[in-house]
């Protein structure tokens, strides 16, 4: 067998490195969507905490 | 409290499970009769009248397997819904004997099924007479039954208490087929040629074997985890 | 603490493939059958050697667990066949695409490596559904590591098995970096093995971090004594909880 020429073998090696990286970059993304939920929830809990101090300042006073 | 002995407790359950498909039929008519209507799917989906060679040993092991991932299917439901799971951990039984037990239960189930599916085959598709492939074919009928009775006891017994275990059961027990049926179809292939190709390669028995063997040991190994609450 | 030295590690992984890349596209010579095309080697096969290993170290982990108690090694064995099962979907493209420039299919059946390869796949396909079955965190703990014992050790049977079956066209791998793969290819390839394996460390060390964190949010809410937002039932999750048997630290 002949080896490819580059015209004919480029598209190929392309695309399956383009699939690599195309699926870290989906894994990536969906990361992403996680650290906005833990960000959300944590700032949700920070919310929370800084408003139970404000209440138990108010019935110290 | 003394240990029974495990023979005595493997019978038992052994005696028990059979006892239980004697009175329901829960299992058994099911897998012959699939067996037989498969034979007529193949008959009238591929649109043979006989089969040899390859495509028979094919059609003949993917019956089975299909027909015993019906018996795997079941063979934990009664424990699993009636409490015996409870009792039996309760009990001062080896453990795995209930495995044991599974296993015995699965090999009689499926000697019983090909005792009906394997001369129902012969006789609506199989092309060569089978009389001369008999010794060799039920070697392979003994090694690819403990194989899918190691797999199914072990499988069955994962999927038995999850949400989706009719579906659950045949989708994790198939790919640990595949290596199964390999070897039982290629080891049976060269028997249904027509003109008798002759001499089995040998390292299909010993693939089976050793398959069988390395699976019955994680399953013993692993059974005792699925049964602790 | 999964998240420390992720910076320096991701940096190195980042740095690594990167290099691995240019050497790969410019550096290694062209192939004397395949040309151009064997490029793809040079991410195909690392990702499939990372992809079983991964399998089986989750195997090795879901021993731990079931040693140990310890719902960690849990966590560390589904994170473990997580990265693997997205490792493979690539290993699954990648090969399909070099099949079809070497062969002119997308699929070839006669090719024992790609063809296990998809079963191992599909057993592991069953991994996430079979956790979400499972209500009971211990038990949904314990019933997947068997199952990741169970599949780790089909790996490499299942490799040599299929492998017994006649008619391969697939490259040797190993035979050709032992025999006939020339210098600058093997410099090469093991340059890719070394990327792709501190790529797939550092996405696990990435995925640990996280679920680590979401723990310890959780934990923090339960220690606030903070009602729920989801009403109703409990949602049912594949995920390890991280919550039953013992502290988190």
């Amino acid at each position: 067998m002949a080896p490819l020429p580059l015209h004919t073998a480029g598209p190929y090696v392309a695309g399956a490195y383009i699939a690599f990286f195309l699926i870290v970059l989906i894994y990536v993304a969906i990361m992403a969507t996680k650290l906005t939920r833990s960000e959300r929830t944590l700032s949700e809990l920070t919310e929370q905490v800084k408003r139970r101090q404000r209440s138990s300042d108010d019935n110290g006073r | 409290m003394t240990r029974p002995a495990s023979s005595t407790v493997v019978l038992a359950l052994l005696r028990a499970q059979l006892r239980l498909e004697l009175r329901t039929f829960e299992s058994l008519p099911a897998m012959c009769l699939f067996s037989v209507t498969a034979f007529l799917l193949f008959h009238f989906g591929l649109d043979v009248d006989s089969l040899s060679g390859n495509l028979a040993s094919g059609v003949l092991w993917v019956t089975l397997l299909l027909a015993a991932l019906l018996a795997i299917n079941r063979v934990y439901v009664a424990d699993a819904e009636q409490g015996g799971f409870d009792a039996f951990v309760l009990s001062p039984a080896e453990r795995s004997t209930l495995l044991l037990a599974k296993m015995l239960v699965l090999l009689i189930y499926l000697a019983v099924v090909e005792l009906v599916a394997v001369p129902a085959f012969a006789i609506l598709l199989l092309e060569p007479s089978l009389w001369q492939a008999l010794p060799s074919m039920l070697g392979a009928l003994v090694l690819g039954n403990l194989g899918i009775a190691v797999i199914g006891a072990l499988v069955g017994a994962l999927a038995v208490r999850t949400q989706a275990r009719d579906l659950l059961g045949p989708l994790v027990s198939l790919p640990l087929l595949v290596p199964v049926l390999l070897g039982v179809a290629r080891w049976t292939a060269p028997l249904f040629d027509a003109p008798r190709a002759g001499a089995v390669a040998l390292r299909w028995p010993l693939v089976l074997a050793l398959y069988d063997a390395i699976f019955g040991l994680i399953a013993f190994a692993l059974f005792d985890f699925l049964l602790e609450d | 603490m999964y998240g420390k030295g992720l910076r320096p590690l991701s940096l190195i992984t980042a740095a690594s493939v990167a290099l691995t890349l240019v050497a790969a596209l410019f550096w290694a010579p062209n192939d004397a059958y395949l040309g151009f095309l064997q490029k793809i080697f040079y991410v195909h096969v690392p990702l499939a050697i990372l992809t079983l290993c991964g399998f089986v170290a989750a195997g090795l982990m879901a021993i731990a667990h079931l040693r140990t108690r310890d719902p960690r090694w849990d966590m560390r064995s589904y994170v473990a066949i997580h990265i693997s099962l997205i490792f493979g979907v690539t290993v699954l493209i990648t090969g399909s695409i070099w099949a079809r420039g070497a062969w002119g299919h997308w699929w070839v059946w006669n090719d024992p490596t790609l063809v296990s390869f998809l079963l191992v796949m599909l057993l592991y396909a069953t991994y996430q559904p079979l956790r979400f079955a499972i209500e009971d965190p211990e038990r949904q703990a314990r019933y997947a590591s068997v199952f990741a014992i169970t599949a780790g050790a089909f790996v490499p049977i299942n490799f040599a098995i299929v492998r017994l079956a006649p008619a391969y066209v697939h490259p040797r791998t190993l035979s050709n970096i032992s025999g006939n793969l020339p210098g600058r290819m093997q410099v090469v390839f093991y340059l890719a093995l070394f990327a792709i394996t501190l790529l797939w460390i550092t996405l696990w060390r990435f995925e640990m971090t996280a679920k680590h964190v979401a723990a310890q949010t959780r934990r923090l809410r339960a220690l606030l004594g903070e009602e729920s937002d989801e009403e109703g039932p409990v949602r049912r999750s594949a995920a390890p909880s991280l919550t039953h048997a013992g502290s988190v630290s």
